[in-house]
């Protein structure tokens, strides 16, 4: 629970899953502006180098704590303390990172961050597009209610859950156990309304011709209708992998076994100071680099979809 | 199924469609309904009767020892005039203030990113575009360290500050309000009587006008740095739908580009501002991961946030009802400010004035 909540990122996603659908969008017009800029062509210099001079500074201070980040996780402890701002270590060791794979708990927390996020993400790809495919097409009894159900449940606030989860997942027998951790995050309401709203984008010829040669409902959906679905899957794969890899609060009210502490949840024990003495900013910043990496990787693969190239260039 | 080498009649293999059809439907939402229903809509039920009892955490919440107790959580937290009563009103201050400054921070930084960034004749979009919302993909325990780091008493924030000449402040050990300091420049360090006096909460009216601690700004910034990308991307993609007509023709009438950007633009994009808007009360009224990971409530209770308190008071402190009666006053809280959102920001009538310059402009062209 950041500032953005889960339900604001996956809006933001769903927008521009749409806006790639579409045919590229024209961008916006310049003629006007360009012939004023003709005129005068000096200030037109001016203001654009100004602009330019504007983003980069911007671009600057957004990127900046990433390299400090990085820098410092090379650095001595003594180091790190005396001068923070340089991004070139004056020795460069890489003592945080040995002492992180072989003296801590760290490979445990990864492999379950690692477990934990495979598990959720594929569930979510299954079930959102199971649900939002018969949310969308399927005619039956009840839908509205159970779509009425989907919506007043996207309303409820994360940390409100904090409690109640807990107290079911205890009753149920599953509090410290990987299927605690996991089953709980397996549909999101967020991402079977993107499944929804795509689905409903689609042309529904295709799958009535599949239905008049007799193919069951669920071999319709699997073989026709998701292979079709692929833009909006790929959001859900974006969704949930961030989602479950960065999730924190689920971990503290499911678990308490050292042997299923996840990234998050170590990360937190480590930063709070419950398991060292000192500072150890290289040793932290080493595992908050290591911790990005995965969202980082994955955001460089998808990144043309998450940002919506409108350079009108992006052909799925 | 047989169905594929059956040849029924086609009405009755129509028939045949929808009924399984509706087997279908069922059988495709069963899994997102046991799970959504057992571990978000049960929990809530649950909680809620929590909330009215004094459930202590052993055995379950339903056993005959646990007992209704009416009220007594809610009224605890709202006037019991106890410490509850007071953490909580510092909890609603601290995150009150938290939601008054990022929520407008961050939606004026991410429309402005958008405007910038959408240019068309912009260079290297792309790669602005990803400097800007690449912090909104890192888990908030990472930025929460480097946070932590960053804004150390000899950290990189403070280190910048002093080759400005400025003294940086303790910035996370701070508990300091920056209303507070404000007003400490001139001398003003004890408030005026009626606000000392009075409380509201167990905490002072003086105490609610201190502003954020210091502590909390930091909090305030890193949020603005890692939601700003997202909201911006939401900008982006309403940019790209307005038509490019209206600006034309705004721009034949002679108006410049603030008058372009303040009359124009800005008034066609009200339904992603009324979005980015109400998605950032929402999110910035749940604030716990970073306070969980950085500072646990500290320095001085000023971080501590109505979420962060909810699950103190059940997880360590063992009083369950409270703190699930807290999680439903932060509840209604969200529920009754996104209406409110609604409310101020739906779409007015034209004032009688103003309708009337319109069909007087309409007649004189209709002459």
């Amino acid at each position: 629970m950041t500032a953005t909540t889960p339900t604001a990122r996956s809006l933001a996603l769903a927008v521009t899953a749409e806006e790639v659908l579409k045919a590229p969008s024209s961008a916006t017009p310049s003629g006007p502006g360009r012939r004023a800029g003709a005129a005068r062509p000096g200030a037109a210099l001016v203001a654009k180098s100004l602009l330019y001079a504007l983003l980069v500074a911007i671009a600057v201070v957004y990127i900046f704590p990433f390299l400090i980040n990085l820098a410092t996780s090379f650095k001595t402890d003594a180091e790190a303390a005396s001068s923070p701002l340089s991004l070139l270590p004056q020795t460069i060791t890489t003592a945080a990172y040995e002492r992180l794979f072989l003296n801590s708990d760290f490979p445990v927390w990864f492999k379950n961050s690692f477990v934990v996020t495979i598990f959720v993400t594929a569930g979510r790809v299954f079930f959102d597009s199971l649900a939002g495919y018969a949310l969308a097409r399927l005619r039956y009894r009840g839908r509205n209610v159970v779509f009425a159900a989907l919506i007043a449940i996207m309303a409820v606030p994360n940390v409100v859950l904090l409690i109640p989860k807990f107290l079911v997942i205890n009753q149920l027998g599953m509090y410290d156990s990987y299927s605690g951790m996991i089953i709980p995050l397996l549909a999101d309401a967020a991402g079977i309304f993107i499944m929804k709203n795509f689905f409903e984008s689609i042309p529904a010829s295709v799958e009535e011709q599949a239905k008049i040669d007799g193919a069951g409902v669920f071999r319709t959906f699997w073989s026709i209708v998701l292979p079709m679905a692929r833009p909006a899957l790929i959001t859900i794969i974006i969704l949930s992998f961030q989602g479950s890899w960065n999730e924190l609060s689920h971990f503290i009210i499911s678990t308490q076994s050292p042997d299923l502490t996840t990234l998050t949840k170590g990360m937190a024990s480590l930063a709070s100071g419950q398991l060292s003495q000192g500072s150890q900013y290289p040793l932290k910043l080493a595992a908050a680099a290591i911790m990005t990496v995965p969202v980082a990787v994955v955001f460089f693969i998808f990144q043309r979809r998450i940002l919506n190239a409108s350079d009108g260039a992006v052909k799925e | 199924m047989t169905a594929l080498t059956d040849r029924r009649a086609s009405a009755r293999r129509r028939s045949h469609i929808a009924g399984r059809e509706g087997v279908a439907g069922w059988l495709f939402t069963a899994p997102m309904i046991v799970i959504l229903g057992l571990f978000l809509v049960v929990p809530v039920g649950m909680a809620l009767w929590v909330s009215f009892s004094d459930w202590t955490g052993r055995g379950s919440p339903f056993s005959g020892t646990v007992g209704f107790v009416g009220t007594d959580n809610y009224s605890e937290l709202l006037n019991g005039g106890g410490l509850a009563e007071r953490d909580f009103g510092i909890s609603l201050r601290n995150n009150g203030w938290y939601v008054l400054l990022v929520v407008p921070l961050q939606t004026a930084l991410s429309l402005f990113l958008a405007v910038l960034v959408n240019r068309a004749v912009l260079r290297g979009r792309g790669f602005f575009r990803t400097a800007f919302y690449f912090p909104s993909v890192t888990s908030s325990v990472a930025i929460t360290v480097l946070w932590l780091f960053l804004f150390g008493a000899t950290g990189a924030v403070n280190k910048v500050l002093s080759y400005l000449g400025v003294n940086g402040p303790n910035w996370f050990q701070d508990p300091s309000g920056i209303v507070h300091n404000f007003f400490g420049l001139f001398g003003v360090t004890q408030g005026p009587g009626f606000l000392t006096d009075n409380t509201a909460l167990g905490v002072s009216l003086w105490d609610w006008l201190s502003g954020p601690s210091v502590a909390m700004s930091a909090f305030v910034l890193m949020a603005v740095f890692t939601t700003s990308g997202t909201f911006m991307l939401l900008f982006i993609a309403a940019l790209q739908n307005l038509s490019g007509e209206t600006q034309e023709a705004a721009m034949m009438d002679g108006a410049n580009g603030w008058q372009r950007f303040f009359r124009v633009t800005l008034p066609q994009l009200k339904p992603t501002l009324f979005t980015v808007l109400t998605l950032g009360v929402i999110g910035t009224w749940q604030v716990f991961d970073q306070i969980y990971t950085g500072t646990q409530g500290g320095p001085g209770k000023t971080t501590v946030t109505p979420a962060y308190l909810s699950y103190t008071s059940a997880f360590n402190n063992q009083q369950w009802g409270q703190g699930s009666a807290i999680a439903f006053i932060l509840f209604v809280i969200i529920v009754v400010l996104t209406l409110l959102q609604r409310f101020i920001l739906r779409d007015k009538a034209v004032s009688k004035r103003r309708l009337r310059a319109y069909s007087l402009d309409t007649k004189g062209t209709g002459r």
